[in-house]
């Protein structure tokens, strides 16, 4: 990986870039930068960390330290489809948290992660204040108030094989 | 250099201001647990081994990170602090694959000495039994995770002496692996500098070298770190 080799027909590293001078390179603005990244490119790979540690003059492991210390970093890149599970109070008590698990042995990935052909990511969230449709499931944005395991499962399966659509 | 004067396990014991419980109670002879303490790196509080408890604190405080104050009142060995110690090590071997009897480091690591020394002869812990891993692709030396206690002794010493830090910490709590570089394999790192610190540093055989018995210890990291500070 040559970090001086500049991607400079990549308008993504080009707004990197310009952020990062924003900022003076600080060391200390590190996750700000990480965040920017992310912003950028969806999700952090390598070839970006270690050139995010060579402009901010950062030890390369300790921004990979730090990128995998916070869950707001993605260290993998996101599935082409999400599939985002409440497990808020009222969510686990509805069956939200029983509904994810069922969901990790279907799929075979833990939640967090996409699947191994890269067309579906497996994510929960603490609570999306709809506590009234528990337990509630977000499809690629889309809302699934209710949500049972038979019913999902098919509209996955429908999603992942023929309506690649949305991003 | 000013001086002060605290109790530890009813011995007066004279200290130097800033100077930690830990040393001060080596030096009247009160010999305190440690696993990620390492003389001449910055105290990390990481591993709860060494925790004292002080008169009017509210709970135990760990010895290596802790200043000698005036007047405190420290007691290195009470039921409480045995059994929390205890409690420790046998979390620690159930986090990981702790297999002395296959292990390089069999009857030279700090880990099993301390178990031994605390008398734990079973753990009343579930083992988890992660697949940790082990990296062995650097010419010389290799790193089992399975036997990593993440006292982050091979971290700091790297940055504070050696100055690579090639080494650190990706992930939370039981989850965490010790990384190098951006998580590659040790023999690609761009930063290492083959300096074997981290192995000496290391307190079980996570670090090794290969082909050899593991010599650990044998470098005065004390001075090395004095020296450092005198050029500042």
């Amino acid at each position: 990986m040559n970090i001086h080799a500049p991607h400079r027909e990549d308008d993504r590293y080009r707004a990197l870039e310009r952020v990062m001078q924003q900022q003076r390179r600080r060391p200390d603005s590190l996750i700000e930068i990480l965040h920017a990244a992310q912003r950028q490119f969806g999700w952090l790979d390598r070839e970006v960390l270690g050139l995010i540690a060579a402009r901010l003059r950062l030890p390369p492991s300790l921004v990979y330290g730090v990128a995998g210390f916070y869950h707001a970093f993605r260290l993998e890149p996101p599935g082409r489809h999400r599939c985002t599970v409440c497990t808020g109070t009222s969510c686990h008590l509805k069956g939200g948290s029983r509904l994810l698990q069922r969901l990790e042995r279907h799929l075979g990935i833990p939640c967090g992660a996409a699947t191994p052909d890269g067309s579906l990511t497996l994510e929960n969230v603490r609570c999306l204040g709809a506590c009234g449709l528990a337990p509630l499931v977000m499809l690629d944005g889309e809302a699934c108030p209710h949500a049972s395991f038979e019913p999902l499962v098919e509209r996955l399966a429908t999603r992942r094989d023929g309506g690649d659509t949305s991003p | 250099m000013p001086r002060l004067t605290l109790t530890i396990n009813n011995r007066s014991v004279s200290a130097r201001r800033g100077e930690s419980i830990l040393s001060a109670a080596r030096r009247s002879g009160s010999d305190i647990p440690t696993l990620c303490n390492l003389g001449g790196l910055i105290p990390a509080g990481a591993c709860r081994v060494c925790l004292v408890e002080v008169a009017g604190y509210p709970r135990p405080v760990p010895a290596c990170a802790t200043r000698a104050e005036q007047g405190m009142v420290v007691t290195t060995d009470t039921e409480r602090l045995t059994a929390a110690r205890r409690m420790i090590v046998e979390l620690l071997l159930a986090e990981r694959n702790h297999s002395c009897a296959v292990c390089v480091m069999n009857r030279h690591c700090q880990l099993q000495d301390l178990a031994a020394r605390l008398g734990i002869d079973h753990v009343r812990f579930a083992f988890i039994s992660p697949q940790a891993g082990v990296d062995i692709s650097h010419a010389r030396f290799g790193i089992d995770h399975n036997r990593c206690i993440l006292c982050r002794r091979c971290v700091r010493v790297c940055d504070e002496i050696e100055g690579a830090h090639t080494w650190d910490v990706d992930g939370r709590g039981a989850a965490s692996r010790i990384i190098c570089d951006l998580a590659q394999p040790w023999g690609t790192s761009t930063t290492c500098t083959g300096c074997g610190k981290c192995v000496q540093a290391c307190p079980t055989g996570a670090l090794f070298e290969k082909d050899a018995p593991t010599q650990k210890a044998t470098i005065d990291m004390e001075r090395l770190s004095e020296w450092r500070r005198s050029r500042k």
